[in-house]
């Protein structure tokens, strides 16, 4: 295996019932190539959280994974409204969500303190105006 | 502990996954959060909560459990019981709310060992 297998994404932002198909697939994809079930669990949570950030905060998205020989990168690209403080947003519990959001099982303020936790490493590059992308890497 | 046993704890009615009831859970988890949910590894787990959606059921996913209780009688709708079957996860519904749901499972043993100190 020399060139990375690389997957893509759209994930829809107008549709909430769909978010997460996008993880559940290359949950379903890893598996078929044999890696370890704690490896996929890491990159299929954390793209999973990513996911989900991108259909309630920033109209959806887009998402590409690349698996290579020593390691899985998870890229999230949006154009939504950017993270303002992103010291502040990576704080457990600190979340902007409302209650229809809420009402929908997310809103916690644990999605990117959880995409760092289950990543060897995590970048957010992001805008205010402009969009957000979410660079993360889980080492084989 | 069997799922078997937890739907008899829980008086619960099984929606889909009847065949499974001899699977072992070993730990149990109780939140509408899906991010709390996620934040915690714990293998062979059953969710409780009275959160009814199709991430319901990919967040139980993502994290292996094996079986979501919904409780307050809450029922799965026909995509989400597809998903669940995909993802081999058993799915009941209880009448009792999320506190004595959980106090039962507890009080019978399920997860006490994991501390949360
Ligand atoms: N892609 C994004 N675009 C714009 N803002 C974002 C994006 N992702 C996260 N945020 C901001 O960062 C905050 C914290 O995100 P985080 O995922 O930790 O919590 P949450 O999504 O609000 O709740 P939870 O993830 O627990 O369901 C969000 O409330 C939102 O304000
Ligand atoms: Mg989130």
């Amino acid at each position: 295996m020399n060139e990375p297998i690389r997957f893509h994404f759209d994930v829809d932002g107008e549709n909430f019932s769909s978010a997460g198909e996008a993880s559940v697939t290359v949950k379903k994809r890893l598996r078929q190539l044999g890696y370890p079930p704690d490896v996929i669990r890491k990159v299929s949570v954390a793209m999973y959280e990513g996911e989900i950030n991108m259909v309630i905060h920033a109209h959806g998205g887009e998402a590409d994974i690349e698996v290579g020989k020593s390691e899985i990168v998870i890229i999230l690209r949006d154009k939504g409204p950017g993270i303002a403080n992103v010291d502040l947003a990576m704080q457990e519990g600190y979340s902007t969500a409302r209650d229809n959001i809420r009402a929908l099982g997310f809103g916690a303020g644990m999605g990117l303190p959880n995409m760092k936790k289950y990543t060897d490493s995590m970048h957010i590059d992001t805008e205010v105006g402009v969009g957000t992308t979410i660079t993360m890497k889980v080492l084989l | 502990m069997k799922i078997r046993e937890i739907k008899d704890l829980l008086q619960a009615e099984i929606v889909c996954g009847e065949d499974q009831l001899d699977r072992e859970v070993i730990s149990a988890c109780c939140s509408d959060m899906m991010s709390d949910v996620l934040a915690y590894v714990k293998d062979q787990g059953v969710l409780l909560t009275g959160l009814v959606n199709a991430q319901t059921i990919r967040t139980a996913g993502m994290m292996d459990m094996v079986c979501i209780v919904f409780v307050r009688d809450k029922r799965p709708t026909d995509s989400m019981i597809e998903l669940a079957q995909e993802c081999g996860i058993v799915l009941m519904y209880t009448a009792l709310r999320a506190y004595e749901a959980s106090g039962r499972l507890y009080h019978a043993g399920l997860g006490r060992s994991t501390s949360h100190e």
